[in-house]
């Protein structure tokens, strides 16, 4: 994998830029030494790594702005990070840029239980907005499975998902503002702490959102809180075989029926995480579906005894309902720590993020199958069925030559083969590093061409996060851009608007 | 996670050998984060497990002296394990975060002060004699420990304001038969501990009380003594060892002898934790191997025990608001969680939790002493964490928790077994009658 060559010569200033730095953020939280930045080389993937230059930990969104006002005025790149979670490579530092973490930034600043609102700092941890609010009955629902540590700030970067976001939707659906700082220092803010705060703006919280660190650096964010569920249950239903599996995903949805939740997980999965919840799976168990329904306890009652009818009539082997909130509870962390769950099967694993329509569930599943024979690595399957989000996780060796390009070339393949069934290169964890040679497949190059256009209008000077998600540079400076120079709009004699 | 650790240094040494395996199973997810209390207070990847094993993995793969800064972060891990409990990968940190440490310890020098500080604790901690006198002099001192900050000034404030109580007669080897009137229906050992025995001598004398009433013959063993936790916590295996053989070979002689031993039974949760690693420690010396794991697989908490057993319904009225207090040692390095709560549940209290009870309280082991910056700002946490609940008695099965809370939490701090024994039918417990506790 490719990465944007570094400059030596910034490399070289590396001391002299900690000093200036440090000035802004104190002396403590820039760090140089060389032993202390290895653990920032990678995030949630490490088949990529590389040395950041320097890494930052401002105290405040005052402090964010001077580190980017000072390194646009350097030229020095930015590479922002979270709780390094990602499983893109949104994160992956650059040698020749600092890398730029929010992890102090970690305040619930307003609970506003009358607007349904949340204000925090990019820096905290998706489940403690939920922890904040659960004493009002109030929730956040967006969960990526990383929520125990993953950032809100990291959500908004990649557009994360996670088990509920079929029936709740995604966090674009459930930002309300957003405060960022542009790489020149200079603040935007857009929408506000309530609903329909962003009302008659053009839709720029829409781009910020999902736009990977490539535009902003978001420094405020206002979130809407739901209310608790009344009740919530989940129904495990066991298939002897994964075609019945996927059938009975559309045979529900088409059913008239929007699961809070509905996941996929294989054997493979089952046998990693009966351990961590305490359960046996039945021998005959090719794959289980977890099918969440909440609501009043009178709707959840009788979407029950439809969800199992459903299943029943797919030729489910077993159904078992949830009784308690524990059971509920104990179920849904297996399926969130499946993927490290994972990590007992196998030294090192590479999971990747394609979205098919629902329909195609089975024919790229079967696809997979083949793949893995033709590389001979093993795969298991854990994903959100509902929105037809797969998540392969190709189990490798990192210490066997050619096993991580064995396993780079299938997830390729397994995302090729997604966007051949109509289907997008990512649903949830973003394109980062991973995912950006493969962007031709799904865009061609007008599109691609329209897409760096917005990154040049927010940061002409390619310094934020550069190197990922397009899979060459943007050429801002070749743009046809048009420039107002002292007031002097430049060939004056052409109509405009 | 894949390391580049030279073949040579794994052959040398089982231990790297076993740190690369260990590294080998990390996948850099990022859940242990969200438990450790190192990174809960500085936010700072290189002070949490994931960086640490990052820090480890690269201490290993240069060889040689470990930098002054890998050393710092390794030092700052309390070793609560919150980090291990959680992490779905099954990562060994304990082991690796241990044999970080001996590494440390037989290849970089420390500076003075901190050589002396913890030589110091070494020595004094296992020895009770020594402790108590430690504490007297402590407390000569105590009036002008405004004039010291850090480590010192910690272990000022350490000692107790009111005078130690007078050493046990229950701490001295012997055998206490079970009340008269009930069957023996088992036979154990009791590790009565080091600074346990000078600290709170209550401790000892309500657990075997309790076992005495449960039908319990308990023996203090000829020879038994400190579990070796305090050496072995900072990386001084050695000094470790001796004390780790005395207690296998003091409890094997019991096990071994005419009367037998059904358990080893442990109420302070860090020692437990300790003895159940026995067989891990020795598990390369031939000699050793096999009768530390048989003394590891005796080591049973109290709590575990009188789970067993099952505890006799209370004989007097109870229904206090307890909340209980789980030290690390307890819930993330000996998985009991659930036990103690039950158990004070089934005695007739009323037990609540602690929020954020995962994190630890700052005291873990000789932390407080060692790194009391971040120490005090997870004490005082777990205060706000405990008051919140409005609770009428705190419950610990922990001295080192106990000590490093009772003075600021506002409410009487005292041990599971205290109240178990009272509840059925032992003495109120001191701090109970002090503070007046009516029943629920």
């Amino acid at each position: 994998m490719q990465m944007p060559e570094p400059s030596q010569d910034i490399m070289n200033q590396r001391e002299a830029l900690a000093v200036a730095l440090r000035q802004i953020v104190g002396q403590e939280w820039v760090i140089s030494d060389e032993a202390e930045r290895r653990p920032y080389q990678c995030d949630g993937i490490t088949a990529y790594m590389a040395m950041p230059l320097l890494v930052v930990l401002p105290g405040s969104a005052a402090e964010v702005q001077q580190i980017l006002r000072f390194c646009h005025a350097k030229g020095i790149k930015v590479v922002p990070r979270g709780s390094g979670t990602s499983l893109s490579g949104g994160a992956l530092p650059l040698e020749d840029g600092i890398l730029l973490v929010t992890s102090r930034l970690c305040n619930v600043l307003e609970v506003d239980a009358a607007n349904r609102v949340a204000r925090l700092q990019p820096g905290v941890p998706n489940i403690k907005i939920s922890e904040a609010v659960q004493h009002l009955g109030l929730c956040y629902m967006p969960d990526p499975s990383s929520q125990l540590i993953s950032t809100i700030g990291g959500n908004v970067a990649e557009n994360a998902g996670g088990v509920h976001c079929l029936k709740y939707g995604v966090t674009a659906n459930h930002i309300l503002g957003l405060e960022a700082v542009l790489m020149t220092g200079e603040v935007i803010r857009l929408g506000g702490a309530y609903l329909g705060a962003a009302e008659g703006e053009m839709d720029l919280m829409g781009v910020l959102t999902g736009s990977e660190g490539l535009l902003a650096m978001v420094t405020e964010i206002a979130v809407r809180l739901e209310p608790v569920p009344e009740v919530a249950r989940v129904i495990s239903m066991s298939f002897a075989s994964v075609e019945q599996a996927c059938a009975c995903v559309g045979a529900i949805v088409g059913a008239g029926i929007i699961p809070a939740g509905l996941e996929f997980m294989d054997r493979k999965v089952l046998d990693a995480v009966s351990v961590l919840i305490r359960e046996t799976f039945d021998s005959n168990t090719a794959a289980l579906l977890l099918c969440e329904l909440d609501g009043t306890a009178v709707e959840v009652d009788a979407l029950v005894d439809v969800v199992s009818d459903v299943a029943r009539t797919q030729g489910a082997i077993e159904t078992k309902v949830s009784t308690t909130e524990e059971e509920r509870q104990r179920i849904w962390s297996s399926r969130k720590l499946a993927f490290s769950a994972i990590g007992k099967l196998c030294p090192d694993y590479y999971c990747t993020d394609g979205t098919i329509p629902r329909n195609k569930l089975p024919e790229v599943l079967n696809k997979m199958a083949d793949m893995s024979v033709k590389y001979g690595l093993d795969y298991a399957n854990c994903f959100h069925a509902g929105d037809g989000n797969l998540h392969p996780i190709i189990m490798y060796d990192a210490a066997k030559p050619g096993d991580l390009e064995k396993a780079e070339a299938f997830g390729a393949d397994v995302l090729i083969a997604c966007v051949d069934a109509g289907g997008v290169l990512s649903g949830e964890h973003g394109v980062g590093v991973e995912k950006r040679d493969l962007m031709t497949h799904q865009f061609t190059d007008i599109d691609l061409n329209q897409q760096q256009m917005v990154k040049c209008a927010f940061d002409p000077a390619e310094l934020l996060n550069p190197g990922k998600v397009f899979p060459t540079a943007c050429r801002c400076a070749e743009f046809g851009r048009m420039h107002v120079r002292n007031g002097v709009v430049r060939f004056p004699d052409i109509p405009r608007f | 996670m894949l390391s580049h650790i030279p073949e040579a240094a794994q052959d040398a040494d089982a231990n790297i050998k076993l740190a690369k395996e260990i590294i080998g199973n990390c996948v850099h997810c990022g859940v242990c984060l969200s438990r450790c209390p190192t990174y809960a207070v500085r936010h700072e990847e290189n002070d949490s497990p994931r960086g640490r094993i990052f820090l480890i993995k690269g201490m290993y793969e240069k060889g040689g002296v470990p930098d002054a800064r890998t050393v710092e972060h390794l030092d700052r891990c309390l070793t609560c394990l919150a980090c291990e409990a959680i992490c779905p990968s099954g990562v060994e940190y304990s082991k690796l975060i241990a044999h970080g440490r001996e590494y440390v310890e037989q290849h970089y020098r420390r500076p003075l002060f901190q050589r002396v500080v913890r030589e110091s604790l070494i020595r004094l901690l296992p020895n009770a004699g020594l402790f108590r006198k430690a504490i007297a002099l402590g407390r000569l001192a105590r009036p002008a420990r405004g004039l010291f900050s850090g480590t010192l000034r910690a272990m000022m404030d350490m000692v107790p304001a009111s005078p130690l109580p007078a050493p046990s007669p229950v701490d001295r080897p012997q055998t206490f038969t079970v009340t008269p009137g009930t069957t023996r229906r088992k036979r154990v050992a009791l590790l009565n501990g080091c600074v346990q025995t000078a600290l709170d001598t209550a401790i000892n004398e309500a657990t075997i009380r309790l076992l005495q009433r449960h039908g319990v013959e308990v023996v203090v063993a000829q020879g038994s003594g400190c579990c070796g936790a305090p050496a072995e916590h900072m990386g001084a295996e050695d000094k470790a060892l001796p004390l780790v053989k005395a207690n296998i070979d003091a409890w094997l002689r019991e096990a071994d002898g005419p009367e037998g031993l059904d358990a080893v039974i442990i109420n302070t949760s860090g020692c437990g934790t300790s003895v159940k690693a026995y067989g891990h420690a020795m598990r390369l010396d031939p000699q050793w191997a096999e009768k530390a794991a048989r003394v590891s697989a005796m080591a049973r908490d109290i709590s575990e025990f009188m789970t067993e057993i099952g505890l006799m319904s209370p004989a007097r009225p109870t229904g206090q608001r307890i909340v209980y207090h789980s030290a690390c040692s307890m819930q993330h390095g000996q998985r009991i969680i659930n036990q103690p709560k039950d158990l004070l549940r089934s005695a007739g209290f009323t037990v609540l939790d602690v929020p954020e009870g995962y994190l630890c309280c700052g005291s873990a082991g000789t932390y407080n002493l060692l790194q009391p910056e971040i120490a005090q700002q997870l004490k005082e946490r777990k205060v706000r964490n405990i008051r919140s609940v409005n609770a009428q008695v705190a419950a610990s099965g922990n001295i080192g928790c106990m000590t490093q809370l009772a003075g600021d939490v506002g409410i009487p701090f005292v041990h599971t077994v205290e109240l178990l024994d009272w509840a059925t039918g032992g003495p109120e417990p001191a701090a109970l009658a002090k503070a007046q506790i009516a029943a629920g």
